[in-house]
């Protein structure tokens, strides 16, 4: 049982392949995308995904236009950016429209570590807290 | 410069030539048009003048003449032809009229038909002097009463008679009274106006019938000829103006009296009659030369400014221009490196991974056992050390190369400083310079541009280590202090300092003692201008070969002030 599911995604493929190695050997389980719409691609198929490691700057579909369609589409998934220097601006854009954080590359392992174990808490809190909205309107509604 | 000194010598000398133009002209029509004025009614004026008196003595002169003419008249009718005949009664009546009007009548005499004086009274022994073929008889036989013109007679002295005819036993007789000349004379020559203006009287031959006081100095009888075709004003007296021999503009003026027979001629020389226009004339003539020489002057002096002040703003926005374009190199290179930075910054974050991943496999059991382990961490940790070098310098590049922003925000100037020296670190090392700071760590917040505050910094950095670079390396000083209502931040550089001449222009734009493509020369005027639309103020001090101290002194805002006038021991 892995620690929890990871969704890596960069355009920069021997980053992204070093990180995975990283991450599995650390126990999680590590789902990878090269671009943006290949993440969203990975989302639809692998509902498990619980917090998305994002870049911001990609070629085509860019790390904000990711995280909006991310946040959209499945809102429980929390999403960590992942940049430059040049780009904290837009990092914090990112966190204003719903990122959890931002890292700044390269990073380091414990730091990221921590981070992502934070992001899937919340995650599996607001999970709870869905759940337990539902049974309890479940349960109201039959008394 | 663009600008050649040509373009500002025309410049300068068409606005010379407008101004020139502008302030002469209507000076010029105004100036012409009153001394036209001013030129027509003197003259009116002068030659009204000598018309009144010209009237007044004509009439002074007809009288006389008139009267003359009365008391003979009187002498005739009152007395019987036998009396007339007797000399003792005619003696008696010339010592009557001498006693009453002077030494006017000089002789009377009795003439009869035939032109024999058979009577005579007066100081010449005339009796049975014949005058039969005299001009004069002829035309005083013809006549009741008749004024000769002047003669010299048979006494060969100049002399004029007046005559009254008187008729005995029906043939005509005359009574004859000479008039003294020189009486006669005096009463014209009185005729006096100005140093040059006198009178006299010509007959219609132009023969003198007064004696003129100086000499003519022109052809009379021309002058009498001209009269006859001169401008008659409406009171009968001629206008003429003549040029003398000499080359004298001489005015006459005449009328004619006497039944047009005798002319009265009053004659002045120009410049006398009309003295006072002359010298109006000249005194507005040199009012006129001053005043132009005055505009002259002014105008060379004016347009001298104007150039210089254009020629100043044309190299100001040269400056301007030159400033633009160099920021925006600045701002392109710091694009540029912050592209490269951040270029960089990928490979090395997949280096330091990569690092990692090797470390993470080193925790692996096979390899715990190698020999080298030590060795083969040692070199795991000096790469991701390494590594972490570069993310710092590529960060530090990065943040300093994001985009130039001249937004006013509050600038803690310790940490500005602290970030270039970091950049600065490198460079110093390989120039051999050591950077201390000496900061003030209570130093408050300053109001500025970020972008625009590096700029000045690292230009001052570049130049101290420039100039220490020369002297194979030294010392840069930085310090921050607060003083009053401003605060200080001084660089001082132990370097080859800046000559004494050359230290009030180092912040000329293009002033540079950097080789021909090396320096724009605009760095310190930039700075320059960065400073003062903050509102603060760069100093310099410099000794040659012991070094020079920039201090930017930069004011506080009211805020800052209001909070530091607390107390702070709170």
């Amino acid at each position: 049982m892995s620690i929890a599911t990871i969704l890596l995604v960069d355009d920069e493929v021997p980053f992204v392949e070093t990180m995975t190695k990283r991450l599995a050997k650390r126990d999680f389980q590590v789902e990878t995308a090269f671009s943006g719409q290949a993440a969203l691609d990975v989302l639809e198929n692998n509902r498990g995904v619980e917090v998305v490691i994002l870049d911001v700057k990609m070629p085509g579909m860019d790390g904000i236009e990711t995280l909006k369609q991310i946040k959209s589409k499945y809102p429980l998934v929390e999403v960590i950016m992942l940049t430059g220097h040049a780009t904290v601006e837009s990092a914090i854009d990112g966190m204003k429209i719903g990122a959890f954080d931002y890292l700044m590359k390269p990073c380091d392992m414990d730091q990221l570590i921590a981070k992502v174990m934070d992001a899937a808490k919340r995650k599996r809190d607001h999970e709870e807290k869905i759940v337990q909205a539902r049974i309890q309107a479940i349960t109201t509604r039959q008394a | 410069m663009q600008f050649d000194s040509e373009y500002y010598k025309i410049l300068v000398r068409n606005m010379f030539l407008t101004i020139i133009t502008v302030s002469f002209v209507p000076v010029f029509f105004v100036s012409a048009t009153i001394f036209y004025q001013f030129n027509v009614s003197h003259r009116e004026k002068t030659i009204s003048h000598i018309v009144e008196i010209m009237q007044k003595h004509k009439l002074h002169i007809d009288s006389f003449l008139q009267q003359k003419l009365a008391d003979i008249l009187f002498l005739e009718k009152s007395s019987g032809i036998t009396n007339l005949l007797s000399e003792p009664f005619l003696r008696q009546q010339l010592l009557l009229l001498q006693k009453i009007y002077g030494p006017v009548f000089v002789d009377i005499g009795f003439i009869n038909t035939q032109g024999v004086q058979v009577a005579y009274a007066g100081p010449y022994a005339l009796e049975k002097a014949s005058y039969e073929n005299t001009e004069w008889f002829g035309r005083a036989i013809e006549r009741p009463f008749f004024i000769s013109d002047v003669f010299l007679g048979l006494r060969g002295m100049p002399h004029f008679i007046v005559t009254v005819r008187e008729t005995v036993q029906g043939n005509p007789w005359i009574l004859r009274a000479t008039i003294d000349f020189v009486e006669f004379s005096n009463m014209v020559t009185q005729i006096r106006v100005g140093s040059t203006g006198f009178a006299y009287i010509v007959n219609r031959d132009g023969k003198f019938q007064t004696k003129p006081i100086f000499d003519i100095q022109d052809s009379i009888e021309a002058v009498v000829e001209e009269f006859s075709r001169a401008q008659i004003l409406d009171n009968g007296v001629r206008i003429l103006e003549r040029r003398t021999s000499n080359g004298k503009e001489v005015l006459y003026a005449g009328t004619w009296m006497k039944n047009n027979e005798w002319l009265l001629i009053y004659q002045q020389n120009k410049s006398d009659a009309f003295s006072e226009l002359y010298r109006v004339q000249w005194i507005s003539i040199g009012i006129f030369l001053l005043g132009g020489i005055a505009i002259v002057t002014m105008a060379w002096l004016i347009a001298q400014k104007m150039v210089g002040r254009i020629a100043i703003a044309d190299r100001e926005k040269e400056a301007m221009n030159q400033q633009v374009i160099e920021t925006g190199k600045l701002a392109s290179i710091g694009e540029l490196a912050a592209g490269i930075a951040h270029e960089i910054n990928n490979p090395v974050a997949i280096m330091v991974e990569e690092a990692g991943w090797i470390q993470d496999l080193l925790e692996e059991e096979d390899v715990r056992n190698s020999k080298n382990l030590e060795e083969i961490e040692q070199a795991v940790r000096q790469i991701r050390a390494q590594g972490s070098r570069c993310k710092e310098i590529t960060h530090k590049l990065l943040s300093f190369a994001r985009k130039t922003d001249s937004r006013k925000q509050p600038i803690q100037l310790n940490h500005l400083l602290t970030d270039i020296v970091g950049l600065y670190e490198q460079r110093s090392k390989y120039s051999n310079v050591k950077i201390t700071t000496d900061f003030d760590p209570n130093l408050p917040m300053i109001e500025g541009s970020v972008s625009e505050l590096q700029q000045v910094v690292m230009n001052l950095f570049n130049n101290a280590l420039d100039a220490m670079e020369k002297n194979k390396g030294g010392e840069l000083t930085i310090t921050t202090r607060k003083e009053d209502r401003s605060v200080i931040v001084d660089i001082q550089d132990n370097g080859s300092g800046i000559p004494e001449a050359n230290l009030n222009r180092i912040f000329d734009p293009f002033f540079t003692t950097k080789p021909v493509g090396k320096g724009t020369g605009l760095g310190l005027s930039i700075c320059y201008g960065i400073v003062q639309k903050m509102g603060g103020d760069i100093r310099v001090s410099s000794k040659v070969n012991e070094g020079t101290t920039f201090s930017l002194v930069f004011p506080l805002n009211e805020e800052e002030i209001m909070r530091d006038g607390e107390p702070t021991d709170s």
